[in-house]
């Protein structure tokens, strides 16, 4: 297999990868980090592609194993302080400030979440899987899969709430 | 009404029921501009979801060209090298000898010349063993000695 026929397959993935890394390992490069080393494994194991069934599904779990393991290294724990990703602040319209905020305060709320369950949205509500692919992706069963979801969406909506009526009511 | 449906959508969402066209009707209205005051929570949840639908990776993967060195080409070259020594040997030491052991065509000639050298040869032996020679006196010593015990 050449580079090109490599990139075509994993091209319209990478991003999914990424941003799976992302969720769960916050900064932004330690995720292109876990990206690059993800796909790096998927070249060197290039002679197996093909037995896949789904490459795409492969390399998500792969990617959540990774990050895990990421998670759990000693590494990990000592990178307190990276993990904040100071925005730039030259945005400048009060309004743009404002939905920045509001996705901000989401972002925090899924973060604020348990691990599997913010997988589960990730790969549901953003990368818009299938049920059973998830369930493929996390080995989980299709039902398991469900109520993390439900859990999630109804953690997020009420934490969203207090948010969002934060000296009104 | 349109409101209706909605908000049946979100509690099926809420409870993880949806399917992915739902889910897009929701994520299309709450796009829009104005949502009814009372769901105006979830904007930013959906905001968000497209927000973040649109981050890229963006870094170069390092696709490793590191060959491994294949020990085959070794043994190319050794047997490349081999040849071509074999192959100059000959005409080199061919020459050699012409150049420098030239023959003679008289005989007296020759003799002379192989005297001549034998002659210093030689001269530069006795030379050498000359240095030798007081080891003469460990001769005499000894004699001296080996007769007495005899």
């Amino acid at each position: 297999m050449t580079q090109t026929e490599f990139l075509n397959i994993v091209m319209p993935f990478k991003d999914k990868v990424f941003r799976l890394a992302k969720r769960l390992l916050i900064s932004t490069e330690e995720a292109e980090d876990a990206t690059q080393e993800v796909l790096m494994k998927l070249w060197s194991n290039k002679a197996k592609i093909e037995d896949y069934k789904n490459v795409e599904a492969f390399s998500m779990t792969m990617t959540k194993n990774f990050c895990f393991d990421k998670l759990k290294s000693k590494q990990a724990q000592n990178l307190k302080i990276v993990h904040t990703n100071y925005e730039d602040g030259s945005a400048s319209l009060q309004k743009q400030v404002e939905l920045q905020d509001s996705l901000h305060w989401v972002a925090k709320i899924i973060e604020s979440l348990p691990e599997q369950q913010k997988m589960v949205v990730q790969l549901r509500d953003i990368e818009e899987y299938d049920l059973d692919e998830i369930a493929d992706m996390l080995d989980m069963n299709n039902t398991a899969v469900r109520v993390a979801l439900s859990r999630a969406r109804k953690t997020i909506r009420e934490k969203l709430t207090i948010t969002y009526n934060y000296g009104i009511k | 009404m349109v409101l209706n449906n909605i908000e049946s959508l979100l509690e099926k969402y809420e409870n993880g029921e949806t399917t992915l066209t739902e889910e897009q009707q929701l994520k299309n209205y709450f796009s829009q501009e104005t949502v009814a005051p009372h769901l105006e929570v979830y904007k930013p949840l959906f905001a968000y979801f497209s927000v973040s639908q649109k981050e890229h990776f963006n870094k170069e993967l390092p696709f490793k060209t590191k060959k491994v060195f294949d020990y085959k080409w070794l043994a190319v070259a050794a047997v490349v090298v081999l040849t071509f020594g074999y192959y100059f040997k000959k005409p080199v030491v061919a020459k050699y000898n012409d150049y420098a052991y030239g023959t003679y065509d008289n005989p007296e000639d020759a003799l002379q010349e192989v005297t001549k050298s034998l002659a210093m040869i030689s001269s530069h032996f006795n030379k050498g063993a000359s240095t030798v020679n007081y080891l003469n006196e460990i001769e005499n010593t000894t004699s001296i000695i080996f007769k007495n015990n005899q």
